[in-house]
């Protein structure tokens, strides 16, 4: 289909329509964020930043969001791998697990985690004398978000790699290449804008994780707080400049994400072009 | 060809398939199967006087029609807004197309803050709404405008490219032919774009159904008014009563399921009965 000028009164209605709801809707938060975090100057702004917790949970929402980052790529790139690359039975079934988070609210992915190792797990007893804590501590922070986080990656990969098909692969393996060199040669080239974008998607979901991360915290400050975590709690001692200051740290990282996001496509799309 | 890949030419099947199977375990297989358990043993007779409790009633019902309206009005404004960047060319079109993904990398907790202080009543957009006698904030209007927000992406990116990939020789006999514009649309154009409106539809809804944080802060969070299924299973955690938020959750994630099963299922017998 052919994108045309609008030419008459009708479909710059329609433009106008579809601005004005991305701009009420998307653009006016963002300006509002802005706003509130600056409302009483630079200074309190930058104090409110500055504060000890506050810089406490910036590292705890990077620590943890490294770590699913991590753990998704490589988990991302197997299971890719194996949908793609391999016929076996039960194969619809254990794609369509993949899909599952996406289903499930993040306070019952949050849930889930207490529940298993929780005070009324079985194992916690063991947990206990073993001084293992996962619930209101960071492993659990971690674990939920790797939850709400884990299908990304996969569903970036899957359809590429599906579209590429296996001839090139299977070509490298009966001259004998490894499965490592055929991935790092054969596979990766192939693959790398949708790996970046579905990396990118992640780290977005897994800097703003709220609902999952909520549950199994304990909101223990300067221990298992993450920025999210940390607005809430300020928004609700109604100390608003300080809140929409930390807020406005994400919406920095939030565009700075868009951006890298439509970069990546330009230059995969570009590639495609090329013949690459 | 078919035997040729069975035999499973590329090297890596076990190592892939270990790392998939051991990490989807971990992740959501034993925490699932340890919840399902947890459930079961609480019993029939208190699992129902939880769930067939007024207020966990009222919740349920509360978040399937707000999560409800805000997929309808992100189909109508999806559907617009993909309309829009596929077919006009006009100052400013990328800005808003790479806009629309806003939502999926700005945190949640961000949005419900700065969404609430926007419609509260004295907000810049709350004022007029409440002079009109609408309660923007803290009723069931605002907890959809927070779903509206945090589903937006979904519609429009799933109309997209099927908008863009259609041939425009169909739209051209049609217009030779002597449709209209508006015939054309509703009986050429439209019938194509149903199936991805009705991906983005569930998708949006179910999204909507168990979302937390952006709802958190407009919601208000009154019993039998305000309060969704997720914030209801967080107040009875935080009463330590784990056995309720479990049988509350066991509904939300059947709900969830159900609405993705039946939207998936209507969608493969629509694809048979076109013969497609």
């Amino acid at each position: 289909m052919v994108a045309v000028k609008p030419h008459n009164f009708r479909q710059w209605g329609l433009i106008g329509l579809a601005a004005v709801f991305l701009l009420v809707m998307l653009v006016l938060p963002l300006i509002l964020v802005a706003s509130e975090a600056l409302a009483k100057g630079w200074q309190v702004y930058l104090d409110a930043l500055n504060e000890p917790f506050a810089r406490k949970a910036l590292f705890l929402t990077l620590e943890a969001t490294v770590a699913a980052v991590l753990g998704n790529t490589v988990f991302g790139l197997a299971s890719a791998w194996l949908l793609t690359k391999y016929d076996f039975r039960g194969k619809a079934f254990w794609s369509s697990l993949l899909d599952l988070p996406f289903a499930i609210s993040p306070v019952v992915a949050g849930l889930l985690f207490v529940i298993l190792f929780g005070r009324m797990s079985p194992i916690y007893p063991f947990l206990r004398a073993e001084h293992i804590a996962i619930i209101f501590a960071v492993p659990g922070i971690i674990l939920a978000t790797v939850f709400v986080t884990f299908p990304f990656i996969t569903r970036e990969l899957v359809p590429i790699m599906e579209a590429q098909g296996r001839s090139e692969e299977e070509a490298a393996a009966t001259m004998g290449a490894s499965g490592w060199t055929i991935f790092r040669r054969v596979t990766l080239p192939n693959i790398k804008w949708a790996l970046i974008y579905g990396v990118i998607l992640c780290t977005a979901r897994a800097l703003g994780e709220f609902g999952a991360v909520s549950v199994v915290s304990g909101h223990i400050r300067g221990k298992t707080n993450t920025l999210p975590l940390h607005i809430e709690i300020l928004y609700n001692e109604y100390n608003f400049t300080a809140a929409f200051a930390v807020a406005s740290i994400l919406v920095i990282l939030a565009v700075v994400i868009l951006i890298l996001r439509n970069l990546v496509e330009w230059r995969a799309k570009r590639g495609l072009r090329n013949g690459n | 060809m078919k035997s040729f890949s069975n035999k499973k030419v590329i090297p890596g099947y076990r190592f892939t398939c270990g790392i998939t199977f051991f990490y989807l375990s971990l992740i959501l297989l034993i925490p699932l199967a340890a919840f399902v358990l947890y459930t079961a043993g609480m019993g029939w007779e208190k699992f129902l006087a939880v769930v067939l409790d007024y207020r966990v009633f009222h919740a349920y019902y509360i978040s399937l029609l707000t999560a409800l309206a805000a997929a309808v009005i992100n189909g109508v404004f999806g559907l617009l807004l993909a309309w829009v960047l596929v077919r006009y060319d006009f100052f400013g079109k990328r800005l808003l197309d790479g806009l629309i993904d806003l939502p999926f990398a700005l945190p949640t907790a961000v949005a419900g803050i700065a969404l609430t202080t926007l419609y509260a009543e004295n907000g810049w957009l709350g004022q007029y709404l409440y002079a009109l006698g609408i309660p923007s904030a803290f009723s069931p209007l605002g907890i959809t405008l927070a779903m509206v927000f945090v589903g937006l992406p979904f519609v429009a990116r799933s109309v997209q490219p099927v908008l863009r990939d259609l041939d425009p020789q169909v739209e051209e006999a049609a217009a030779l032919l002597g449709a209209g514009d508006w015939l054309t649309f509703r009986r050429v154009i439209f019938p194509e774009l149903v199936s991805p409106l009705l991906t983005g539809f569930s998708l949006s809804f179910a999204r909507g159904v168990g979302e937390y944080g952006s709802v958190v802060f407009i919601a208000g969070n009154l019993p039998y008014e305000t309060e969704i299924a997720p914030l209801l299973i967080m107040a009875k955690l935080e009463q330590f009563d784990y056995q309720a938020a479990a049988a509350i959750a066991l509904v939300l994630l059947l709900l969830s399921f159900a609405i993705l099963l039946v939207i998936n299922g209507y969608q493969r017998y629509r694809v048979q009965k076109q013969g497609v």
